[in-house]
C-alpha cells in the first residue's frame, strides 16, 4: 500500500457536510485539508443544462451513485434473510463532488424544537402508553441551540420563505408551528403556481394555515455571506434529480466550490473509494482507499472526518470496526441502531383542468402549519407526530406524468383505451404528499451483510426496516387530510401516491432522507458520536451527516445537516484545534 | 463483426431529427417506396418487426392521434438494448439471485437483452402477422412478466423522451400531448394560465434548446 504525506484533516466524502467542514476548516485555519471523493467532479451549470434530458435523469437515474458497484440489502426483520437493493427505488444516493447535494430538490426547512428532545417529550406525554419496542432518543442539542446555525445555513444557500416565530411572534401565512426564529428569510418566497393556488384557498377554506414551503432554488439573484452569487430561479422544472442549469439551486458546487477552489490548504481528490478507517488505541491515523487507477493507498491523517452520506458512514465505521455494532436482541452497541427513513404519504389527485406541471421547481409549493409534531390524540389516537402535509409544483416532464388515469377510466394500463384516457387525462393528476417524520425502533437498524459484497468484496450495508403500527397509522391519517383537501381542492381522488403500504418496499421512490445509524446524543452508551459529532471514543474522528439523527422528522433534512455540522466546525475550529481531545 | 440488420419503417414518419440522430450509420432511403431503411443495433430483423408490433397495441396508431409505430419506438428499444442499460451496466448483478418478497423487486439474473430475446420467443414468430385482437390476448396472457412490464415502460419511453434517444421522432409524442419540449424558463409563466392548457404544437428538443448535438446515455460503450 502506497503512504501518502500525512495532511491535518482528511474529509471522506465531498457533499454538503463534507465540504461544508472543508470550506469552515480551509477558510479559518492553516490545516491542510484533503478531501476524498469516489466519483467524479461536478458539471458546470452549462453541463447541467445539456442534461435536461428526462429518460437518462429521471428515470434512468443518470446521476446517481453506480448501484452496480455498490448496494444496501434490505430485510423487513431479523429472521428473514436479507436481499439486494438491484436497482434504485425507495432512496437515491448521489455521486460525485456535491453528492446528492447535486440533485437533491431544495427543500429547506428546519426540524420543530421538539424533535430535538422527542424522547423527553414523549415520554412525558404519552409514558407507558408508547409502543413497545420505540427507541427515540433526544439529539443530546436543543433548538435553540442549533438556531444560529440554522440561520447560516439559511445564508449560505439563500433560502427563500416566510417565517411564522420570528422570535417568540407568530406570524400568519409563515409555518407558525416552526421554532421562534432570529431573522426572517434571506429571501421571499417564490411565486405562486396553479396547483399551490388550488391548495392555498382549499386549506384556507377548512380552516388550515398554509404556508410557502423554503427552498434553496434563489426566488430572486442573491449574494451570500461569503460573497458567492447566484440567479433566481426559472421554474425550468428540471430541478430533483438534475443539476441546476443556471446555479439558482443551491448546490455544493455552485455555493461550496467557489470558496474552496483556490485556498492553498484544500485539496479535492475525486476517483478515491475510502475503504476503512484506519486506527490504533483509539486514535484515527488516517484512512485507506482505492484511487480511480485501481492503486491502493494510505493517506495518513491528523483528524479525519466521515461526510459520505448516512449510510456508507455507518458503513465505514462498520468495516474499520470501530465502535460496537448494535445488537437489536440485547440492545447493546450503539452502531447501527436508531435507522429511519421517513413516512412520505400522500393521495393522488384528478382534475378539471390542466396544471401545467411541467414547469416548477424542486421545493416550490405550499405546506400546512398545522399537522406537524404533536397530534390531537382525539383527532387521531396513537399517532405520536405528525408531518409536513404539501401540495409541491417541482416540475413533471411527460414519462413521468404521462399514464395516470383515475381507476375507472380504464381497464388496463396500456391499449387504445388506456391510450385515449391517458390523453384525457394528461397534466391533470397531481398529488398532495406529506414529509411525516419517523419515529425510531429496537428492531430498525444497520449492520453488515453476511453474504453481498461491493465491487471491491466488502460487505455491504445490510438494512433491517420494516412499517409498525405506528406509521401505518400516521398514514391513515394523513390520508384523511389529504383525501379532505383534496376535495377541497375540486379534485377526484386517486390511490395513494409513494406511502406506507403493508410493509417497507424498497421498489418504489419515497425520500432519500434515510437517518441515523451513527447516532448523536449525550451519552456514549447511547450514541456513536458526541453532540458535537465527534465520535466518543476516536477523539480524532467526526461523523457527520444525516447518520447522526436519532430520529427523522418531519419535512427534508437538508438544512438540519448542514446546520449540525456548522456546528460542528465551530466546535472543532474554535475548541478542538486549540486542544485537541474529546470535546465533553 | 456481426452483419447488421435493417428495419423498414415509412419515410414520413422519420424527420430530419432521427436521420441526424443516427450519424455514422448506414441508412437507405427508398423514395419510390417512401421507406427508410434503418440499421438495428440489437435485435434482428425479425425481432424488430415482432417488437414493434406489440408497441403498436400498447400504444396504437389510431383516431386519438399517432403511435408507437409513427414514433420509431422500436428504434428507441433498440438503441436502449443495445447501450449500457441493455447489459445491465447500472444494475446491482452480484449473486446469489434468489427469490425474495414482492417489496424487493425484481432480482433475477437476466438482464434485459436476455428478457427481451425470450419475451420475443413466448410473443412467436407469428405475432406481426396475426390480427390486432389475437396479438391483444397474446399480451394479456404475460401482462404480469419483466418482459411484459418492461416492454410496456419502454414503449411510453419510446412515445415521450427527447429524439436524441431515437424514438418521439420528429417530436411527435411531444406534439400529441402539447409538450414543449426542455424549456430553460417559464418565469413568465409559472404564476399565469391557471386553469388554462399551456401548450405547444411546436415542441423543440434538448439539443435545439442548447444548440448543439446531445448523446443519450446509450451511446456510452464500454
Amino acid at each position: 500500500m502506497e503512504r501518502l504525506k500525512p495532511v491535518d484533516v482528511a474529509i471522506v466524502g465531498g457533499g454538503w457536510a463534507g465540504l461544508l467542514m472543508a470550506k469552515e476548516i480551509v477558510s479559518r485555519t492553516t490545516l491542510s485539508v484533503v478531501v476524498l471523493e469516489r466519483g467524479g467532479q461536478a458539471a458546470r451549470p452549462s453541463e447541467y443544462a445539456a442534461r435536461m434530458d428526462e429518460l437518462d435523469y429521471n428515470i434512468r437515474l443518470r446521476m446517481m451513485q453506480n448501484i452496480a458497484d455498490e448496494t444496501v440489502t434490505h430485510r423487513h426483520s431479523s429472521t428473514e434473510r436479507a436481499a439486494p437493493v438491484r436497482q434504485y427505488g425507495s432512496f437515491h444516493p448521489g455521486t460525485g463532488v456535491g453528492g446528492a447535494g447535486e440533485h437533491w430538490g431544495g427543500v429547506s426547512n428546519r426540524f420543530l424544537p421538539d424533535q430535538f428532545t422527542l424522547a423527553t417529550h414523549l415520554h412525558e406525554k404519552f409514558g407507558s402508553r408508547l409502543p413497545e419496542g420505540l427507541a427515540v432518543q433526544d439529539w443530546g442539542i436543543t433548538y435553540d441551540q442549533l438556531e444560529p446555525y440554522y440561520w447560516r445555513a439559511e445564508q449560505l444557500m439563500g433560502v427563500g420563505g416566510k417565517a411564522g416565530n420570528l422570535a417568540g411572534k407568530l406570524i400568519e401565512g409563515g409555518n407558525t408551528l416552526e421554532g421562534p426564529r432570529s431573522h426572517e428569510y434571506p429571501n421571499p418566497p417564490h411565486k405562486m403556481a396553479y396547483m399551490m393556488d388550488l391548495f392555498n384557498k382549499a386549506s384556507l377554506d377548512l380552516g388550515y394555515h398554509p404556508y410557502p414551503i423554503p427552498t434553496a432554488t434563489l426566488s430572486q439573484s442573491y449574494k451570500n455571506p461569503d460573497g458567492v452569487t447566484r440567479p433566481g430561479c426559472l421554474y425550468c422544472g428540471y430541478c430533483s434529480r438534475y443539476g441546476c442549469m443556471i446555479g439558482a439551486k443551491a448546490q455544493p458546487s455552485t455555493t461550496l466550490m467557489p470558496l474552496l477552489a483556490d485556498k492553498k490548504n484544500f485539496t479535492l481528490k475525486t476517483g478515491c473509494w475510502v475503504r476503512r478507517v484506519i486506527h490504533r488505541d483509539q486514535k484515527a491515523e488516517g484512512v485507506s482507499y482505492i484511487d480511480s487507477s485501481g492503486r491502493e493507498i494510505m493517506q495518513p491523517a491528523n483528524v479525519v472526518v466521515l461526510s459520505s452520506w448516512t449510510l456508507n458512514n455507518s458503513r465505514l465505521l462498520l468495516l474499520s470496526k470501530v465502535g460496537d455494532p448494535y445488537d437489536p436482541t440485547s440492545g447493546k452497541g450503539t452502531l447501527g441502531k436508531n435507522f429511519t427513513h421517513q413516512v412520505s404519504h400522500g393521495v393522488h389527485l384528478f382534475f378539471d383542468k390542466p396544471l401545467n406541471n411541467f414547469m416548477g421547481a424542486g421545493g416550490l409549493g405550499l405546506g400546512l402549519a398545522d399537522f406537524e409534531g404533536d397530534i390531537s390524540q382525539n383527532e387521531a389516537p396513537g399517532v405520536l407526530v405528525g408531518g409536513a402535509i404539501r401540495a409541491t409544483c417541482g416540475g413533471e416532464g411527460p414519462l413521468s406524468s404521462f399514464g395516470r388515469v383515475p381507476e375507472d377510466e380504464a381497464k388496463s394500463n396500456w391499449g387504445a383505451e388506456w391510450k385515449k384516457a391517458a390523453l384525457r387525462w394528461y397534466d391533470r393528476a397531481g398529488e398532495i404528499m406529506a414529509e411525516a417524520a419517523h419515529l425510531a425502533y429496537r428492531q430498525n437498524y444497520v449492520d453488515l451483510d453476511p453474504t453481498y459484497t461491493d465491487k471491491f468484496g466488502d460487505p455491504l450495508l445490510r438494512l433491517t426496516l420494516d412499517w409498525t403500527e405506528h406509521e401505518k397509522l400516521q398514514g391513515a391519517f394523513l390520508t384523511k387530510i389529504e383525501v379532505s383537501l383534496g376535495k377541497a381542492m375540486g379534485a377526484r381522488i386517486g390511490g395513494i401516491a409513494r406511502g406506507v403500504r403493508n410493509h417497507y418496499d424498497v421498489t418504489y421512490y419515497q425520500s432519500t432522507h434515510v437517518q441515523g445509524g451513527a447516532i448523536m446524543g449525550d451519552s456514549p452508551d447511547r450514541s456513536v458520536v458526541n453532540p458535537w459529532l465527534q465520535h466518543w471514543r476516536l477523539p480524532n474522528l467526526w461523523v457527520v451527516g444525516g447518520s447522526a439523527f436519532p430520529q427523522n422528522g418531519s419535512g427534508n433534512p437538508t438544512l438540519t445537516i448542514l446546520a449540525a455540522t456548522y456546528r460542528a466546525a465551530d466546535a472543532f475550529v474554535d475548541r478542538y484545534v486549540k486542544k485537541p481531545g474529546a470535546l465533553v | 463483426m456481426k452483419r447488421r440488420e435493417f428495419i423498414t419503417l415509412p419515410a414520413k414518419c422519420l424527420g430530419g431529427l432521427l436521420v441526424y440522430t443516427m450519424a455514422g450509420l448506414p441508412i437507405h432511403i427508398n423514395e419510390a417506396e417512401g421507406t427508410v431503411s434503418l440499421a438495428l443495433q440489437f435485435f434482428t430483423a425479425a425481432e424488430a418487426r415482432t417488437i414493434a408490433a406489440a408497441c403498436e397495441r400498447i400504444f396504437p396508431s389510431d383516431e386519438s392521434g399517432p403511435g408507437a409505430k409513427q414514433a420509431g419506438v422500436i428504434i428507441y428499444i433498440d438503441r436502449q438494448l443495445a447501450g449500457p442499460y441493455g447489459h445491465d451496466r447500472y444494475r446491482y448483478t452480484k449473486g446469489p439471485f434468489l427469490e425474495s418478497v414482492p417489496e424487493h423487486g425484481y432480482q433475477g439474473k437476466a438482464n434485459p437483452q436476455e428478457i427481451y430475446r425470450e419475451g420475443v420467443q413466448k410473443l412467436g414468430a407469428d405475432f406481426a402477422d396475426i390480427d390486432g385482437s389475437k396479438q391483444d390476448e397474446r399480451l394479456r396472457a404475460i401482462e404480469t412478466t419483466i418482459f411484459f412490464r418492461m416492454l410496456r415502460a419502454h414503449t411510453v419511453e419510446g412515445m415521450f423522451s427527447d429524439p436524441m434517444h431515437g424514438g418521439n421522432s420528429n417530436l411527435i409524442g411531444w406534439q400529441l400531448i402539447g409538450y414543449p419540449g426542455p424549456l430553460m424558463s417559464y418565469r413568465d409563466e409559472i404564476d399565469k394560465h391557471f386553469g388554462e392548457p399551456l401548450r405547444s404544437n411546436k415542441p423543440v428538443s434538448l439539443a435545439q434548446v442548447v444548440g448543439h448535438p446531445v448523446k443519450g446515455w446509450e451511446e456510452e460503450r464500454s
